[in-house]
């Protein structure tokens, strides 16, 4: 674990960019856990009195059309996106990595089966394809997250199985064999974990499509519902007031989608060369 | 020998920067090659054979410099040539042919166009007379059935076959120098000696001078008319192949062959050598990287290295030889 | 020397399409005695790999038997071979130690996988063990927690060795576990391996290019030409006295300093004959030997004795 350590201030200490993406990821991470604690106000109460006020010193963010605290909101709308951004990334690499190393090492039927499956869903614009997944499984969180996992299969399954199939002749795996592992450990146990750091930048781009898509998909009412804070419904809300002057209920959200993003990204590279051991002198 | 060398190194030093340090490949580098003549350059991983192949024909990683000397060709510095004038040189006059033939050659063309496109860029040839030629060149490496194989890809030969594609490649213009790197390693040792017979072939008849860069020294032995031996970009040893074999001068000469399988009758009669090689990055280098492990170090080894010619054409770079 | 290894009439035949089967293994039989070293010779395409995969149990033959002390393997299925109580008798050394090392893997993390599998030790019994392989190979104790890339072909190579006899097999194969390697670490590797071999009382199969090497360590050598053994002897004879015409090719191509110790030179020309449905009644090595008769393409030439443990399979050895 210390040279793990050792090896990741070394990362961060030589690629500030990293190092910043790392600093917003922790901002976020503190958000998400501690936002409605943090709060100055509690999200959902609304205070008419108070609606479409700009920023000022009592609100950081100005308030909405219903006068509640937008930077409240956005604050505690990070623990809702992240979770389904996590979540969806999560559920979309246990599908689909798993089935790409095993389509990529066995080949025959495993690799066609998931080959049309991923070209199937592919088939699809796959935004649509999500709303289709929502609109059918019903306008709940969770399938947000079925349905962001769904429309990244087919990517995550590509990248998996092009990986594992460069590795499966190589000289590591008949090893593994001849050390008395079965199939299956030679591909979680000795495989998986080669193809991990790509899996690791693929997991946090697709992280940032995530969390956009799940803000897209409530920004068109489905998914998340009011009065929820979340940054996609706070946008599509914001929205209407732009034209009428009132910028700043989209631009938060925004902004918090955006860097949020961004913050991914970043992070995708720099967790990379934490992981991969080759980056390691 | 009064003929003008077909090529003479001179004090060749070449530099790499990483992200540890500069790294002191190479250090005053000399040896020369006679028109017709097929120098060996001996040594193991880390002594610099390649890197003095890369060096003359200019095609070192960026990271490189070449610090001082000069390698002159024809009457001039291949080392001070711009690069416009270097690429007219190479694959005319100056050739290479490379360890993993496949890999050498483009695999997405075919082995004819391959020929053919430097027959018309150096040879002077033209594009509908060069498959002609290129068949030509396959009959002189001796691929059997020419007129079929010149349309075949990389591919589908098997490695012997492309390395002598790649020799024709090579040899389609009659350079004046050709430079063989590690050619047949990881090619059968029945096609080793053939590919060998057929560059040393080549090469008597058309008086091609030959650099020709391995670690096997037996190999060297019998293809080559000199062995030039290299430790940690050092020459040691400059001799005949028989001289150096039966008369080893350099203590490192010694202990390599004395590590050679081949000549002895069992395992426990060959000796490793001991300790390993120097950091090259340290700016504290002695100036005989090898006395660090030599068990003939005298006083005199911190000295700048002599170069001391103890026999026909046989020079070593000792204080203390053997 | 009571047989260890016991190969009868193996032989494994790839289907290529459009019925046709590549031979690449052509009804093999030989054996390996206790405390043996057999070399295997042959150029790249003559089935040595598969011959390796075959008896290492990673691949499952088209016919023929793998008998291991009695025990004949060619029936167990090569998928399920991992979890068979036989799976530890027989390791193998790789010819590119870094390729054979996982690169997420440490030394010790590599070394201890066969361990943790096969012999179920774990904890600080597991830890012991690693380390105690470790010295018995030379390997330095602070290496074993570096990767792959952070060690020297001749370390790696010490952690392939370590791992291959870290389950005490019976029958070590080793392929070319030293092409890799510089001519002063190879002596030290093979002297290793030596030492190695008298210490856990193993076989031997070196497999290899280098004929060099292998005159030096091999008590015996089978040599094979596109699927097929054809010639078999003591070491030492056979690089003296090489009788088949391939044979005698190989022989004469090592490279030879001294002139007038240049063996007879025999200069192969062409391609080896296509492995694919090859005519069982022409001799394979017919149209490169530089005799051919009529007999050599109307009968099959099979390995007969030319002597004591010497066997041949030519008209005219």
């Amino acid at each position: 674990m210390l040279p793990l350590l050792r090896h990741a201030r070394y990362v961060l200490s030589e690629n500030p960019v990293t190092g910043l993406a790392f600093g917003l990821f922790a901002i976020f991470l503190v958000a998400a856990l501690f936002g409605p604690l943090l709060a100055p106000y509690n999200p959902l109460q609304s205070n008419a009195a108070m609606a479409l006020k700009p920023p000022s010193a009592a609100h950081w963010f100005g308030t909405d059309q219903l006068g509640r605290d937008i930077f409240s909101r956005v604050l505690v709308a990070t623990r809702l996106d992240l979770t389904i951004a996590f979540a969806s990334v999560i559920l979309a690499f246990l599908l689909g990595a798993l089935s790409g190393v095993a389509a990529g090492y066995f080949g025959g039927w495993t690799d066609r089966v998931v080959g049309r499956l991923a070209d199937t869903i592919m088939a699809f614009p796959l935004f649509v394809l999500a709303m289709g997944i929502v609109a059918a499984l019903g306008n709940k969180v969770i399938n947000i997250v079925i349905a962001t996992a769904i429309i990244n299969f087919p990517l995550y399954a590509r990248v998996a199985r092009a990986e594992a199939n460069v590795r499966r002749e190589a000289g590591f795996v008949e090893a593994a064999r001849l050390s008395g592992n079965g199939e299956a450990r030679v591909v979680l146990g000795h495989v998986l974990p080669n193809i991990m750091p790509i899996m690791m930048v693929q997991m946090s781009l697709t992280m940032g499509y995530a969390i956009l898509n799940a803000a897209g998909l409530s920004f068109i009412g489905l998914g998340v519902r009011p009065p929820d804070a979340e940054w996609g419904i706070m946008v599509a809300e914001g929205a209407n007031f732009i034209q009428s002057g009132e910028w700043w209920i989209a631009l938060f959200p925004g902004a918090a989608l955006m860097l949020a993003v961004f913050c991914f990204n970043l992070l995708g590279d720099g967790l990379r060369d934490i992981i991969d051991p080759l980056k390691r002198t | 020998m009064t003929a003008v060398p077909a090529l003479a190194v001179e004090d060749l030093s070449v530099e790499f920067r990483t992200r540890s340090g500069t790294v002191k490949v190479l250090e005053q580098v000399g040896f020369e090659v006679d028109k017709g003549e097929t120098v060996a350059l001996v040594g193991e991983s880390g002594s610099g054979k390649s890197v003095t192949a890369f060096a003359i024909m200019g095609i070192l990683d960026p990271a490189g410099k070449v610090t001082s000397g000069r390698a002159m060709f024809g009457g001039a510095d291949l080392l001070a040539l711009p690069e416009r004038e270097l690429a007219e040189q190479r694959g005319r006059e100056l050739s290479m042919i490379f360890q993993n033939p496949r890999t050498a050659l483009n695999p997405i063309r075919r082995v004819g166009q391959q020929i053919a496109d430097v027959l018309v860029r150096h040879g002077g040839a033209t594009r509908p007379d060069a498959p002609r030629a290129a068949v030509e060149m396959l009959k002189k490496v001796r691929i059997a059935d020419p007129e079929r194989r010149v349309e075949a890809y990389p591919f589908e030969l098997s490695g012997g076959m492309c390395q002598r594609i790649m020799i024709a490649i090579a040899l389609a213009c009659r350079p004046a120098l050709l430079i063989a790197d590690e050619p047949t390693t990881g090619l059968d040792v029945t096609t080793q000696a053939v590919i060998m017979d057929l560059i040393g072939e080549l090469a008597h008849e058309s008086g091609m001078a030959t650099i020709f860069i391995t670690h096997d020294l037996a190999l060297a032995a019998e293809y080559c008319d000199r062995i030039v031996v290299m430790h940690a970009g050092h020459i040691v040893e400059a001799a005949p192949g028989r001289a150096l074999f039966a008369e080893p001068r350099h203590p490192y000469s010694a202990k390599l062959l004395a590590a050679t399988p081949g000549g002895t009758a069992s395992l426990a009669e060959l000796a490793s050598i001991p300790g390993g090689l120097p950091d090259l990055r340290r700016p504290d280098l002695p100036a005989c990287r090898y006395s660090g492990r030599c068990e003939r170090r005298i006083d005199d080894c911190t000295r700048p290295l002599p170069r001391r010619s103890v026999g026909d054409r046989h020079i070593v770079a000792c204080w203390n030889p053997l | 020397m009571s047989a260890l290894l016991d190969i009868g009439e193996l032989a494994k035949r790839f289907d290529v399409g459009g019925k046709r089967l590549l031979h690449a293994v052509d009804e093999v039989s030989f054996t390996i005695g206790r405390g043996e070293t057999v070399g295997l010779v042959g150029e790249s395409g003559c089935g040595k790999s598969t011959l390796v995969r075959l008896i290492n149990r990673l691949l499952d033959p088209t016919s023929g038997s793998i008998r291991l002390a009695g025990t004949d393997l060619a029936d167990l299925k090569a998928r399920a071979f991992a979890g068979n109580p036989n799976r530890a008798r027989i390791q193998m050394v790789f010819q590119d130690a870094g390729d054979s090392l996982n690169p997420r893997y440490t030394a010790a993390a590599a070394i201890a996988d066969p361990i943790r599998r096969l012999k179920r030790l774990s904890g600080a019994d597991l830890r012991r063990r690693v380390e105690a392989l470790a010295d018995m190979t030379g390997l330095p104790r602070e290496l074993l927690s570096r990767f792959p890339h952070q060690l020297s072909g001749g370390q790696k190579a010490r952690v392939g060795i370590a791992r291959a006899i870290a389950v005490e097999p019976e029958l070590l194969i080793l392929d070319e576990p030293t092409a890799a390697l510089d001519v002063s670490v190879q002596v030290v590797i093979l002297k290793l391996l030596q030492q190695l071999k008298r210490e856990l009382g193993m076989s031997y199969l070196f497999v290899s290019h280098d004929l060099n090497v292998v005159r030096l360590l091999c008590d015996r050598v089978l040599v094979m030409y596109l699927g097929k053994i054809v010639e078999e002897g003591p070491a030492a004879e056979i690089f003296a006295d090489p009788r088949h015409p391939y044979t005698r090719a190989l022989v004469s191509a090592i490279p030879q300093a001294e002139p007038d110790k240049r063996v007879g030179r025999l200069r192969l020309s062409g391609e080896p004959r296509s492995p694919i449905d090859p005519d069982p009644t022409v001799c394979r090595f017919y149209g490169r030997c530089p005799r051919g008769e009529p007999r050599c393409a109307a009968e099959m030439p099979l390995l007969r004795s030319a002597g004591p443990a010497r066997q041949v399979a030519c008209h005219f050895a």
